[in-house]
């Protein structure tokens, strides 16, 4: 399709900070896409709730910054979300990995939303007024995601031998995954010197600190030490997760392209 | 009909479509009504939620409402900033509220949170009443409910669980 390959240019020449919203934005759609997962298998009707409600919060959040994203390339959220292939996508690998067990998704939601909420936070300050009124609501929303996934964390870490034993595996399994979020490449080491954007690296601090602080509660000790730390997803280079998601996520657009009802 | 009604009444006037008992203009989310030449009106929402799914019916009833006044509506926009809070809820909103058991939000300064060691700055609806017996004692079953501006709590007094407007 030649759309396809139109898209394909449009999203490697998008501008600074289209690009910075679209990493973004594809962080919290494919973290979105993996909770949604959960519906119809959550351990209890509460939790299944939550998970819902969070999903969908994250799926809001994804739709403004999609749509921030391709607006002065003339893309709509829609094509952003639906059309891209995952090289194409730059969400964190931290997003993409397969759910595993409750343990592994609450982690992953702790570590997430943790970041999340700094990452808003500054973000309200940028000097683009847009992004700064979307992140003051997302803030708000993500407290929320962060609550559930701290109150989470220190029940199942501080739980039963076998629930601290699936929070460990949890932890084990996803922290090299993390340090990606911190990363900062050119363009967006461009972006915070200009005051548009939080500086990735100055997040990371206070980031392991409120982590650091939860886990010793959760009696899940200190993170874990190891020199792999797995990147690549915002350049789009992704694990083999992501694409299995991608043709779920977007048979039905494939299947029938510019459907309305 | 009341054709003397503005633009602004029938805009604000419009029910929720998740809680219909209280109106846009209830839920205090109609951030502008512009009426211009040939009876043309622009109209400026805020969503209570970013992913409120709601707002796509609410932009099309907004509209629906104009049109069947003769108004020409040249577009329903989303607007964020500044963002909503539950502080924007009318009094005639919360009283609708209480009435069909949905606890309207705690109107006092919201405490901060204290997440073990975390200084989140979730806001804590402290003190909400049971829209059932009015009492004072209620406890949070879960910070997720049926809508997302909603959580779920539980009367001390009555035991009945009931849904409350978050922050």
């Amino acid at each position: 399709m030649s759309n396809a390959r139109a898209l394909t240019a449009l999203t490697k020449t998008l501008k600074p900070l289209d690009g910075y919203a679209l990493a973004l934005g594809d962080d919290a759609l494919i973290s979105s896409h993996r909770l949604s997962e959960w519906l119809t298998y959550a351990p209890d009707l509460e939790e299944e709730v939550a998970l819902a409600n969070i999903a969908l919060d994250q799926l809001g959040q994804a739709r403004h910054l999609l749509g921030f994203a391709g607006r002065s390339s003339g893309l709509s959220e829609d094509e952003l979300a639906y059309q891209r292939v995952d090289r194409e996508y730059r969400n964190s690998l931290l997003a993409e990995l397969p759910n595993g067990d409750f343990a592994h998704t609450i982690l992953r939601l702790f570590f997430f939303s943790t970041y999340q909420r700094l990452l808003y936070a500054g973000l309200t300050a940028s000097a683009d007024g847009e992004l700064a009124a979307f992140a003051a609501k997302a803030a708000v929303e993500v407290g929320y995601h962060h609550e559930y996934a701290v109150s989470w964390t220190l029940r199942l870490g501080d739980g039963t031998e076998e629930s601290h034993d699936r929070a460990a595996a949890a932890l084990a399994e996803l922290w090299p995954y993390t340090a990606e979020l911190f990363a900062v490449d050119e363009d967006v080491a461009a972006l915070a010197a200009e005051g548009l954007v939080p500086d990735p690296e100055s997040l990371a601090g206070p980031w392991s600190e409120q982590v650091g602080t939860v886990l010793a509660q959760a009696t899940l000790g200190t993170a874990p030490s190891g020199t792999w730390r797995p990147s690549g997803g915002r350049a789009g280079l992704h694990t083999e997760a992501l694409g299995y998601l991608l043709a779920e996520m977007q048979s039905v657009h494939r299947a029938h392209p510019g459907a309305t009802w | 009909m009341t054709a003397t009604k503005t633009a602004r009444e029938l805009v604000e006037g419009v029910p929720d479509p998740e809680m219909p008992w209280v109106t846009l203009g209830d839920l205090g989310i109609v951030r502008e009504v512009t009426t211009g030449p040939g009876e043309s009106v622009r109209v400026a929402l805020t969503p209570t939620y970013l992913g409120c799914p709601a707002i796509e019916a609410m932009r099309t009833d907004v509209a629906e409402a104009l049109t069947a006044q003769g108004y020409r509506v040249e577009g329903v926009e989303l607007r964020l900033d500044p963002p909503w809070t539950s502080a924007a809820i009318t009094e005639r909103g919360r009283q609708k509220l209480a009435e069909v058991g949905i606890a309207p939000p705690h109107l006092t300064e919201n405490a901060d949170m204290h997440v073990s060691g975390t200084h989140s700055s979730t806001p804590l609806s402290l003190g909400v009443r049971c829209p059932h017996c009015g009492g004072i004692e209620t406890a949070l079953l879960s910070r997720f409910g049926a809508s997302p501006c909603q959580e779920l709590r539980r009367c001390s007094s009555c035991g009945e669980p009931f849904p409350a407007v978050r922050s």
